[in-house]
């Protein structure tokens, strides 16, 4: 789908310009050469926001990408079935323990919660039965309910609840720079993971077709599990929880472009980091020059497109 | 050489094998037949390291399945299961290709080119080729299926039941690819069947088990006999002659 890809890769870069120029001050573009304000206020923060969300709308599509192929389930996405949570839970435990802790230091507490909460889903998961698909979908929900719940019940416990909303609401309008860097190992996820697209395309068909063509499924699957965790602690310590990008988009290119993922996992990081941009533009002007959150703004527009999908399947079928 | 020592398997409170020792030397075409549940299939998957061995010992040309690094067996053998459900949205070029991963780790060169394209063309899919599997009837998928095991050009091939889900026609000429696999390149063909004429005609040698134990292995005339069909399968069936080969009449 040649005419899909250029599309997808035009609004890319339209919507990046045109997140660069949407904000409450005036940025008309010609001034930043002349204007040292024009060019901070550039610098400073609309373009560590957009790069912001590219990134995170890349990793977060690879997320889910990467997590339906290990539980062999189009229907899942690691912020909603226990991932984000977890890694949630991992942030809180960093902050009671180690009130004085780097955001470097909070990630890594999350990224180890989020990996045990994964694989928990995982296992359990594996051990569902087949013949019932949407089983895994509702247990992960019930499971990421559960964690979530904790999670709430400690921060309520102590006086935390503040920024536990912080972790559980993604929007970018904290983004600075110096506050966002550490976002661009999502960027060496989406990497990592195309270096490996053949081997997740094998993973896609199974243990045994895995097996039979040499490869170590058992590894393929402790990668996946860490890229999932990495991906999804990033984004909920630095933005927060974001809904709908990990579960949307890997099956939107996979009904364009199919399971190859060679030549489709590109399109999956690129559609994510295009579906957030557009929402977080749409968050940015609805109700200007205030903002509402990216993660309500998804909410709507990812359970609509979620809705178009399931409907084009019925139909197709 | 398939080398396959005292090999018992025991899922939960059910043996699945008992104590099976069996030597298929390389070339030509071998049937396992048996009713369900015999262990075919668990046997198969021993063999090709899909299960972990409990007890026993197998070899593939010398290699011990269970400590051979996986990705050398797989240029030595080819596994296509039963029913694979492969859900995954690929056109049938790009599964077929995939047989060629053990070889190039992904990096498909002219001579790959040739091979997918020849395994196109072998199983009638030439006109599938950029149709997605998801697209296919069962049939047509098991044949891309069986095309991607030819396509990784093993020595061995092992097939669980491949004539599910086929027509007449191409359940016929599969078997006339896996004895031409057998004749022409010297492959060898292990295939589990439950149309036991096609054995007849298109095997060297039938292997049949029962409830985890071989009871007959030979050539198609010394298997085929109405008492060792009856022991196999538990009824009386006639077997006639038709051009020098058995027929069983197994559905009277």
């Amino acid at each position: 789908m040649p005419s899909a890809r250029l599309v997808v890769a035009t609004s890319l870069v339209g919507l990046f310009v045109l997140s660069l120029g949407i904000g409450v001050d005036d940025l008309p573009m010609g001034s930043v050469l002349t204007d040292a304000g024009a060019l901070q206020l550039l610098l400073v923060s609309r373009l560590p926001r957009t790069v912001a969300v590219v990134l995170t709308g890349a990793g977060l599509a690879i997320a889910g990408l990467v997590l339906q192929i290990l539980v062999r389930n189009r229907f899942v996405e690691p912020i909603t079935t226990g991932t984000g949570q977890s890694a949630a839970l991992g942030v809180l435990a960093v902050t009671l323990l180690f009130p004085t802790a780097s955001i470097a230091m909070k990630t890594l507490g999350a990224s180890v919660a989020a990996l045990a909460g994964t694989s928990v889903f995982l296992s359990i998961a594996h051990r569902l039965p087949p013949t019932q698909p949407f089983l895994i979908p509702l247990f992960g929900l019930v499971y990421g309910g559960v964690i979530g719940a904790a999670v709430t019940f400690i921060a309520w416990q102590t006086d935390l609840l503040q920024y536990v909303d912080i972790w559980t609401n993604g929007e970018f309008s904290g983004v600075l720079r110096g506050r966002y860097e550490l976002l661009w190992i999502l960027a060496a996820m989406v990497a990592l993971a195309w270096w490996v697209a053949d081997r997740l395309t094998i993973a896609s068909m199974g243990r045994e077709v895995s097996v039979g063509l040499g490869l170590n499924y058992q590894r393929i699957v402790q990668l996946g599990l860490v890229m999932v965790a990495v991906i999804s602690s990033l984004a909920v310590v630095v933005v927060g929880m974001i809904p709908f990008v990990g579960l949307v988009v890997p099956n939107l290119v996979s009904r364009l472009m199919g399971d190859n993922l060679k030549s489709a996992l590109p399109w999956v990081a690129v559609t994510g980091a295009v579906l957030l941009l557009a929402c977080d533009i749409i968050g940015r002007l609805i109700r200007y020059p205030y903002e509402i959150p990216v993660g309500t703004v998804l909410g709507v527009v990812g359970s609509g497109l979620f809705l178009w999908i399931l409907f084009g399947r019925t139909q197709r079928a | 050489m398939i080398e396959i020592k005292n090999v018992s398997l025991r899922l939960g409170d059910t043996q699945i094998l008992q104590d099976v020792s069996l030597t298929m030397p390389k070339g030509g075409v071998t049937a396992l037949v048996g009713p369900n549940g015999a262990g075919k299939s668990s046997l198969l998957s021993l063999i090709a390291r899909l299960r972990p061995l409990q007890s026993g010992s197998i070899s593939v040309d010398g290699l011990p399945v269970d400590t051979t690094p996986s990705r050398q067996l797989a240029k030595t053998l080819a596994i296509l299961r039963q029913d694979p459900a492969v859900a995954s949205r690929l056109k049938v070029r790009e599964l077929v290709g995939f047989g060629r991963f053990p070889h190039q780790r992904g990096r498909i060169d002219a001579n790959d080119l040739l091979l997918i394209e020849a395994a196109l063309q072998q199983f009638g899919l030439m006109e599938l080729a950029d149709r997605f599997l998801d697209n296919l009837s069962g049939g047509q998928r098991q044949r891309a299926m069986v095309a991607m095991a030819f396509c990784q050009g093993t020595d061995y091939m092992l097939l669980d039941e491949p004539l599910n889900n086929l027509d007449m026609l191409f359940a016929r000429q599969l078997m006339r690819d896996l004895r031409a696999a057998a004749d022409n390149d010297r492959r060898t063909v292990i295939v589990v069947l439950h149309d036991i004429n096609h054995a007849a005609v298109y095997a060297d040698r039938i292997v049949a088990m029962k409830a985890g134990r071989i009871v007959a292995d030979g050539a198609p005339a010394e298997v085929l006999q109405p008492d060792v069909l009856a022991q196999v399968f538990g009824y009386d069936m006639n077997v006639i002659d038709v051009g020098g080969a058995p027929l069983v009449l197994h559905h009277r």
